[in-house]
């Protein structure tokens, strides 16, 4: 008996605006609140909602995000009938390309599907912070007989035009779709979430294949293309907390959004728990000289110095001295003795070295992953550090 | 250390840590934020090379069972071998209540009959200490002995402790010559450890024999009585122990944690204690917190002020409250206002709006699980 739904989560994006962050991490493998990582979100969706069956399309730094899945166990996803897949492009004799766009990318991955044969298809994106019921929304596609149901997010009216935006009827039957548009209609941003019958998407995808005009992309080929034709599409809208964390900058303010109180974003529903893979480690320890306020703080740290509203990951050192305002400490970083970082994001086992001076009022500061800043570093707002960049600026005497 | 299986029996001195073990055996006591006894003994084995785990248990398994599961997080879910939960049940070899470690051998003989290793590590689950059991194994082949039994030294302030331990005297080559068990005062400083290696070979016959003349107890019927029949050799053990014998020392342990050193040793490096994970959020503290000398497991909230405690999951401190000298459990909920010093509350435990509660370091206050105060 085929599957009701099967999800295909979009996580191919490069994430360029992530700067620093991304160098060596597919977007959907950095890291996010205390011990999450931004894919935890859409596959804790998944799994919450009921369905057992998502393959994951990556084609960039494929190797943590692999690492990170595994077998979906920690997600519940290891199942006997179900599974996560990492799905990379691949050769069939001669020919086989690199993802050409979202349509391609799920056209490549059609014998996935076909082998577990479902009603619908939801394809999802890999860039969001959000809690969702995919099975309401299926449910909703269901009892409207759609063709093709899209989730929206009322943006913003100023923020609409960087959005694509799908106007509707009163009914919620979407009339149009414009992206990006300079005049919006409208603010329902389409979050990137689609649900499909998969007899109907199937035939799309060939057709759209074979159009050698086509980008090969949802949003600007398959979605226009159904509307053109009069099928039944329908806006799926959404209230919840839902935030895109593409930049350096809605990352970090991701993270802060957490620590609101009460907070913006709520981690601590058990009913609709996220699931990550833990590192095992012990509790963390406050020292007697520790101070924390308004923060978060995971397994594995140790606490010697001052943390404001931050947070930290697991296994973040933070010495004797040490201040640490308004950032984002990622795993296993240690800040050094007497160090100051405010309005920063800290990357995985960075080491930001004694005395040393990151961010401060203005655009947020990144130290890159596994740098390691000598003493009496500076780094300024809105600055980004590599491995390669890292020098002793600012040296004193 | 491929060619060793380890077995553990569980509850065999449940009645020291009075309403905290009522519900559970030691070996399932929480301890450090987020631990359980068993995890550090399933640890060593696994970091040994050890796959297939006999675990016997007696009186109050349910907790024990539904920490371990599959094993799965102690990698201990294995295609051949792994993880077998031996509860007792009643046969003709099972007798369904063990009066002691042989007996309780005697009645899973099938699972040891069934392990294909040549070795057998056997110990008891109410002690902490990280190591690895290869040093043991070597030692134990080298000097062709019939048991080698790990031992420590503790120090003056643990030997003066009473309880019931076993003091062992060597010669020079390290074979046992003499056996005390709970003596009022001590002749020998080297303590047993309660665990054993030996050929599986050799313990198969020792529990026939045992079984056969009636006799139960190990300390007493083969450690005192074969220690000039049998070649019964001490290894050291070093670095930190810790016995859990009473409330105090369960209660010293936790707050030994709070030592880098010792929390290191014992629980990360160089071989982390694997343990069952519950996909807890981030641990928060809001502004008014002051936490300091302390171990916060994740999905705690925290608003007032705590110092020198360790906060397992789950637990929440309300506004203005004083914790100190405490050990909480999960999902403990210490309400706005109250004051606490060297409590230790079981799971789940509420502590309303304004309570004070004051312990003594020599006799913490215990709440049990579910208790409302």
């Amino acid at each position: 008996m085929g599957k009701k739904c099967v999800a295909m989560l979009l996580a191919g994006g490069q994430g360029s605006r992530l700067g620093v962050l991304t160098k060596n991490t597919a977007k959907p493998a950095v890291p996010f609140g205390g011990k999450y990582r931004i894919i935890d979100f859409p596959l804790s969706n998944c799994s919450n909602s009921g369905i057992d069956v998502v393959g994951v399309l990556t084609q960039y730094q494929p190797l943590e995000l692999n690492a990170y899945i595994g077998t979906g166990k920690p997600w519940d996803l290891d199942r006997l009938t179900g599974t996560v897949s990492v799905l990379p492009p691949y050769v069939t004799g001669k020919t086989g390309t690199w993802y050409k766009g979202t349509a391609n990318a799920i056209y490549q991955n059609m014998a996935f599907i076909a082998r577990y044969d479902p009603e619908y298809v939801i394809v999802l994106s890999g860039d969001h912070i959000y809690k969702m019921d995919y099975s309401d929304m299926i449910a909703v596609h269901e009892k409207k007989g759609a063709d093709c149901t899209i989730a929206v997010y009322p943006v913003p009216m100023e923020d609409a035009s960087r959005y694509g935006i799908m106007n509707t009827d009163q009914e919620g039957n979407i009339v149009e779709f414009e992206e990006k548009p300079k005049h919006p209609k409208s603010n329902n941003a389409s979050m990137g979430i689609y649900v499909f019958n998969w007899k109907d998407l199937r035939e799309y995808l060939i057709e759209d294949e074979n159009n050698p005009e086509s980008s090969n992309d949802f949003g600007k080929d398959i979605i226009p293309r159904m509307l053109r034709e009069g099928k039944r599409m329908v806006a799926y809208p959404f209230d919840g907390y839902w935030k895109d964390v593409g930049t350096i900058e809605s990352l970090w303010q991701a993270n802060m959004d957490l620590l609101l109180s009460p907070p913006a974003f709520n981690l601590y529903d058990s009913s609709w728990r996220i699931y990550a893979r833990n590192p095992i480690m012990p509790p963390h320890y406050m020292s007697a000289d520790a101070s924390v306020t308004n923060s978060m703080v995971t397994e594995g740290c140790n606490v010697r110095g001052t943390v404001i509203n931050s947070v930290l990951f697991s296994g973040v050192e933070v010495e004797e001295g040490a201040v640490i305002e308004n950032s984002v400490i990622m795993n296993e970083a240690r800040i050094c003795k007497d160090a100051r970082v405010r309005r920063a994001i800290v990357s995985e086992q960075a080491v930001v070295g004694e005395n040393s001076v990151v961010g401060g009022a203005g655009e947020i500061a990144v130290v890159g992953q596994g740098v390691e800043l000598p003493e009496y570093s500076v780094v300024r707002p809105g600055e980004q550090v590599d491995s390669q960049a890292a020098d002793p600026m600012g040296k004193q005497a | 250390m491929k060619d060793t299986f380890g077995l553990i029996y569980t509850s065999h001195s449940d009645m020291y840590l009075r309403e905290l073990t009522r519900s559970r055996s030691i070996a399932a006591m929480p301890f450090g934020g987020r631990y359980r006894v068993i995890d550090v003994l399933l640890s060593n084995m696994v970091h040994s090379g050890i796959h297939n785990v006999g675990l016997v248990t007696q009186r109050n398994y349910h907790a024990l069972m539904d920490h371990l599961g599959s094993g799965k997080e102690w990698d201990l879910d294995r295609k051949r071998d792994g993880l077998f939960i031996l509860p007792p049940y009643v046969t003709k070899e099972n007798t369904g209540s063990y009066t002691g470690l042989l007996d309780a051998l005697r009645s899973n003989i099938g699972y040891i009959r069934r392990s294909a290793q040549r070795y057998v590590v056997v110990c008891g689950s109410d002690i902490l200490f990280n190591t690895t059991f290869d040093g043991f194994l070597e030692q134990h082949i080298r000097t062709k002995a019939d048991i080698t039994v790990m031992y420590n030294v503790p120090d003056e302030e643990e030997l003066r402790e009473q309880a019931e331990r076993t003091h062992l005297k060597m010669d020079e080559d390290g074979r046992i010559v003499d056996v005390e068990f709970s003596p009022i005062l001590h002749t020998y400083p080297a303590v047993s450890t309660n665990v054993y290696i030996m050929d599986k070979s050799f313990l198969m016959y020792l529990l026939e024999v045992s079984a056969a003349h009636g006799r139960t107890d190990f300390v007493r019927d083969v450690l005192m009585t074969q220690v000039n029949n049998l070649k019964i050799y001490g290894y050291k053990l070093e670095g930190y122990v810790k016995r859990i014998e009473s409330i105090v020392s369960y209660y010293q342990l936790n707050m030994d944690l709070l030592d880098e050193g010792i929390r290191t040793q014992l629980l990360s490096k160089p071989n982390p204690v694997y343990t069952k994970v519950k996909d807890e959020v981030p641990a928060r503290y809001e502004t008014g917190a002051r936490v300091s000398n302390s171990l916060v497991a994740d999905g705690c909230i925290v608003e007032g002020e705590v110092e020198n405690s360790v906060l397992f999951r789950g637990v929440r401190v309300g506004r203005g409250c004083k914790v100190q000298n405490c050990i909480l459990m999960q999902g403990v909920e210490v309400q706005d206002g109250a004051q606490l010093s060297h409590v230790v509350a079981d799971k789940d435990a509420f502590i309303k709006r304004d309570r004070r509660l004051m312990g003594q370091p020599s006799f913490p206050i215990v709440i049990e699980k579910n208790a409302i105060i």
